[in-house]
């Protein structure tokens, strides 16, 4: 485990020791910003919640969250750090564990910073706090779902811009399997059963559900699911194609 | 303490390493030699356990590297080529790094950091990112990295390869230094200098063992000088008549 703590902290301080960090934070906050305000007329509902605020949260984790994943393996195939990161004693699935919580903790700190609106809404009203931490926290897991996807599809490449555009396409289908944007794909032949399968994996349901204020137990395996399973295909994509 | 037994690579039909054998022991530095692409840094990939052979296995100190991976690696100190580091990091920041990976804890861990920062002269640029440290730095940093956890065997892929005159003889003073208890397997393509450090060399090409013997006997195939052996053997044929030597 000391490994896996070592990794996250190299990591994570990687982040802070560039420029990237620092941009995607206060792009990230002045997105949310513009978003809940303007778009999602957080004053003109007249509302003490935040569904203004979450509502737009899938959609800027579209593209923000696949551009933290880009680079986790894609950045070491490039530079050839890979090649000594594998040859130290460290297992494949220490290494993705390390690299993906490091991203996940950003994502985090990045969430965090928020917290002004939260203070705004309880300045203003008196809001459902519990709602609120759920939203929270059903955001955090939906970011590590997105987190998953994109750490797996980035050790396929060592091009962080290939990397970057299927992470946004792949998360864009998961965002919306349940509607016929993506169904209609499988409608027309796929049975029933295989549509709601497919219908059932949609993030924004999923989302949707939690944001309401209800922690489901379903939706919480749900996302353990989804980030078990690409961590998972993450450590094989590593084996295989370690040193190309 | 390293045996290396039929190791093979292809990739799909391009036989890059073929059929390997050979084993060594503490003592002895091996130079390993030959002609680019001849597959010297592919079989170093595999004896470190980051390129899975096609066929054929090594062992380093008793421990396989194809089924026991982590153990190999841990007896094991390796300088890929070209010494890739994390750029955003200070030499002190990586050496940690890698310390902590390796296990080094408390007092010992100290004692190793001190030791290799001494050895390897990187006092002045602890605190300095790495990616604006000069490429001598940035080996030297590679090659801290590599015996930070003082390993049985060290595995060093060119390892004075773009260094200035002086810098390469620090680092076959290094290697001389080390070479008493430690097996120390390096690639290169500079004949100097394996007759400066190896006990043996082992010229390969097209992957395959051509000879494998002492620098000095190896010399004496061309005549007294390394470098018409090494012609004749990786080009075929007779030596070359001798040139006269600028």
């Amino acid at each position: 485990m000391s490994v896996v703590k070592a990794l996250f902290r190299r990591e994570l301080r990687s982040y802070f020791a560039t420029p990237v960090a620092y941009v995607f934070i206060v792009i990230f906050l002045v997105l949310m910003g513009a978003f809940t305000f303007y778009l999602g007329g957080f004053y003109e509902r007249g509302q003490a919640d935040l569904r203004a605020f979450f509502n737009f949260h899938p959609w800027l984790y579209l593209f923000l969250v696949p551009a933290i994943a880009m680079r986790l393996w894609a950045e070491e195939r490039k530079s050839g750090t890979i090649e000594l990161l594998m040859t130290l004693p460290i297992s494949p699935w220490q290494a993705v564990l390390g690299k993906y919580l490091a991203a996940w903790a950003f994502a985090a700190i990045a969430l965090l910073l928020t917290f002004p609106i939260w203070l705004t809404v309880n300045y203003l009203g008196d809001p459902d706090n519990g709602a609120i931490l759920a939203a929270y926290v059903g955001s955090l897991l939906m970011a590590g779902g997105f987190l998953a996807i994109g750490s797996c599809i980035s050790a396929f490449t060592k091009n962080q811009v290939i990397a970057f555009v299927i992470t946004v396409v792949v998360c864009f289908g998961f965002l919306l399997a349940g509607f016929s944007l993506v169904l209609d794909l499988f409608s027309a032949w796929a049975p029933q059963a295989l549509l709601d399968g497919v219908a059932s994996l949609s993030f924004l349901t999923h989302f949707n559900d939690i944001s309401k204020g209800v922690i489901d137990l379903r939706d919480l395996v749900y996302f353990a699911l989804v980030i078990g399973t690409f961590l998972y295909a993450n450590t094989i994509v590593l084996g295989w194609k370690q040193a190309d | 303490m390293l045996e290396v037994d039929g190791l093979s690579k292809n990739y799909g039909r391009h036989t890059v390493v073929n059929d390997l054998h050979f084993r060594c022991d503490a003592g002895e530095v091996l130079g390993f030699l030959g002609p680019n692409g001849a597959g010297k840094s592919t079989t170093m990939k595999m004896l470190t356990g980051f390129v899975a052979p096609s066929a054929g296995t090594a062992s380093v100190c008793g421990h396989d590297v194809r089924s026991e991976t982590l153990a190999a690696q841990r007896r094991i100190g390796y300088l890929p080529e070209g010494a890739p580091s994390y750029a955003e990091m200070t030499p002190a920041q990586f050496l940690e790094f890698i310390a902590d990976v390796r296990g080094l804890s408390g007092a010992e861990r100290r004692a190793r950091l001190d030791e290799v920062i001494d050895r390897l002269h990187l006092e002045p640029v602890l605190g300095q990112s790495i990616d604006t440290l000069s490429k001598g730095f940035k080996r030297r940093v590679g090659l801290a990295q590599a015996i930070l956890h003082d390993p049985d065997v060290l595995i060093l892929d060119e390892p004075t390869d773009g260094l200035d005159p002086n810098q390469k003889h620090e680092v076959r003073e290094l290697i001389r230094s080390m070479s008493a208890e430690k097996l120390i397997v390096i690639s290169t393509h500079i004949l100097e200098e394996v007759e400066a450090v190896c006990s043996r060399a082992i010229i390969i090409a097209d992957g395959r063992i051509l000879v494998d013997d002492s620098p000095a006997n190896l010399a004496q195939l061309g005549g007294g000088r390394l470098d018409l052996t090494f012609r004749r053997v990786t080009l075929g044929g007779e030596p070359p008549a001798a040139e006269p030597t600028a």
